[in-house]
């Protein structure tokens, strides 16, 4: 294996040193736990989801794991924005690599809110959470199912924000490609997919009840990666219809847990990989072990950098 | 492994002291001293709570009564069910010791007591010192006393043994009959903790504590019990640790964070 194969890549004109990020709602609560799994090989960070009131999140169990994936209904739970803004700058200080905020809010006023307050942390990226499944009845249906909410929410954060934006967005949809459309033509700097699919519900057959206090959660890991390719594979077949592929960064998220799952977002689309579940089956280094064996792969198959296999599935 | 509750069936309820509870489970649960388990009460909420007992065909956690969990915890009778998921996180270290003193305040004598036992079944010499409010709060004492364990009284109260902090009792243990101690163990709350390690240092031994902190998944991915500025988490990286990890904990003995992930001030053990 060569040594010198480059594995950093390019988000929104930010560099990381290489292509794994950790998804949100994944050890983000605080600024030091971020920066401990920067220390562990993440190229990038992600915060857990804020919003602007404190919000205790779901009553236990809210996370729980079946023989392929995870499912969780977190409810998301966060300190609120004044909390978090102190979060974000100890990361900043302290990470060494770049940190993206991620933010949710309850109404498309609120997203301009939320993402005015948290700039003035200066993180580097901001990811808009349009897709949180977990909060429905609270919040009505995600926004992120409807293309003109989508654009509307993408809208308000880019007037409130100098910071590059993402938008994240949810696999329980219609068609992936006309939303990612949507928030590309309202302004979107790049894109994160997925969010968790489903909602998925496991039951305990001894209690007949629900074990997730919410009943039904989010799934993730292996069980949502061919989804998870094939949303980013779309989203960038929709990018290249709009010729915005080189300038719009995807980050494929879900599922990715070995070096190969990297390499099939890359092909299919993605610039950078999301990490959540994998830190659960593979340990808090699962961002060292992953890029090392991208890297062993780019070795093997003579591939020169993350750019030269983005998209290559494509005809 | 599968991070599910698995459905469990009160076999027995001990009433340990005033507000504690010890429920006592058949069945193997694998566990070693220090680790714990997170239990649900369906249609309640779920929280973590260290392993009191084991021996080869059952186990038990003990319950103090504190909060809204605890309490519909604790009105549970033998026959209810309810789920356990674990056992999770770090364990005391319980090998190549031979005098060992335990240290435990409050709630925070429940692990001690399983690590207590296994200490005994290993030959190990076990000083015990438990502090408490108050004579009604003790627990175990008789049970330890069978095991061969020499049990330290301290209450805050007088109302049994020495009057004032286990601390106190512990500088004059390592100073006098407990001089060959090589390892000391704490649990409770993290004031006591801190001058458990001040104490540990003077005296040049080794000592093992274990944290607590809001957990939500109990396996390292919800992020909930990270403790500043190290970023590690309770649930996994511990919640037994070194004395050199946890005096490099800057929260320890200051703040903790609630289930909404803000900091507050650090009013004691038991959650
Ligand atoms: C416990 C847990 C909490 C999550 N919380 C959030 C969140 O707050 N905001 C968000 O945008 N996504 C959240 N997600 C979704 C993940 O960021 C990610 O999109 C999804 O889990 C798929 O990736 P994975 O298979 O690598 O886990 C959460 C996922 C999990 C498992
Ligand atoms: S309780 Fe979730 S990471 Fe420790």
């Amino acid at each position: 294996m060569d040594n010198y194969t480059d594995i950093s890549t390019e988000l929104c004109g930010m560099k990381l040193l290489n292509p794994t990020v950790l998804a949100s709602g994944i050890l983000g609560v605080s600024g030091s736990s971020l920066a401990n799994v920067a220390r562990n090989g993440a190229g990038a960070v992600t915060t857990k989801s804020i919003g602007i009131e404190q919000r205790k999140g779901h009553p236990g169990p809210v996370i729980i794991t079946y023989d392929q994936g995870m499912v969780n209904a977190v409810g998301l739970s966060t300190s609120g924005i004044k909390e978090s803004l102190a979060e974000i700058e100890y990361a900043k200080k302290h990470a060494g690599v770049p940190i993206i905020a991620s933010v949710f809010a309850s109404t498309v006023k609120e997203f301009g809110i939320v993402a005015k307050e948290i700039s003035r942390s200066n993180p580097d990226l901001i990811e808009v959470n349009i897709s949180c499944p977990n909060v429905e009845a609270e919040f009505g249906r995600p926004f992120g199912t409807d293309p003109k909410i989508s654009a509307d929410v993408t809208k308000i954060v880019k007037k409130n924000t100098r910071i590059p934006v993402i938008v994240k967005l949810s696999p329980n949809v219609g068609s992936i490609a006309q939303i990612a459309k949507a928030v590309v033509k309202a302004g979107a700097d790049g894109i994160t997919a997925i969010n968790t699919a489903g909602p998925g519900m496991v039951i305990s057959i001894e209690t007949a009840r629900p074990i997730l206090s919410n009943k039904a959660g989010g799934v993730s890991g292996p069980a949502i990666k061919p989804i998870a390719v094939r949303c980013v594979y779309d989203i960038y077949a929709a990018l290249k219809e709009m010729k915005k592929e080189d300038k719009i960064p995807i980050i494929g998220t879900g599922g990715v847990t070995y070096g190969n799952d990297a390499v099939e977002m890359f092909m299919a689309g993605a610039s950078a990989v999301g990490i959540g579940t994998g830190v659960y089956i593979r340990g808090i280094d699962v961002f060292r072990k992953v890029s090392y064996e991208v890297k062993e792969f780019m070795g093997k198959e003579n591939y020169g950098s993350i750019a030269s296999m983005r998209g290559i599935a494509h005809d | 492994m599968t991070e599910q509750p698995k459905i469990h069936s009160i076999k027995r309820v001990i009433d340990e002291a005033k507000d504690a509870r010890t429920f006592v489970f058949y069945g193997q649960l694998d566990s070693s001293p220090g680790q714990f388990v997170n239990v649900w009460i369906p249609g309640v909420d779920e929280k973590p709570y260290s392993i009191s007992y084991q021996d080869d065909e059952k186990f038990a956690i003990t319950c103090f009564a504190v909060g809204n969990f605890s309490k519909s915890f604790n009105g549970m009778k033998e026959g209810d069910k309810i789920g356990i998921r674990g056992p999770y996180g770090t364990r005391f270290t319980t090998s190549g010791i031979r005098n060992a003193v335990l240290v435990g305040g409050g709630c925070g004598t429940a692990p001690l007591a399983f690590l207590a036992n296994e200490l005994r079944k290993r030959k190990v010499n076990v000083d015990f010192i438990m502090g408490a409010r108050s004579n009604e709060f003790l627990m175990y004492h008789e049970r330890m006393v069978s095991a061969g364990v020499n049990v330290h009284i301290a209450t805050d109260d007088g109302s049994a043994g020495f009057k004032g902090f286990s601390t106190e009792l512990l500088d004059r243990l390592l100073a006098g009959k407990a001089k060959d101690a090589d390892m000391i163990y704490a649990c409770g709350p993290e004031i006591m903790m801190k001058k458990v390690i001040d104490i540990a240092d003077r005296h040049g031994r080794r000592c093992e504590l274990s944290l607590e902190r809001y957990m939500k998944c109990g396996f390292g991915i919800c992020g909930q019990c990270c403790v500043d500025n190290l970023g590690i988490r309770v649930c996994k990286e511990g919640p037994v640790m070194g004395k050199e990890i946890v005096k490099h904990i800057f929260e320890f003995n200051k703040y903790k964070r609630d289930s909404s992930g803000k900091k507050v001030p650090f009013y004691g053990s038991c959650n």
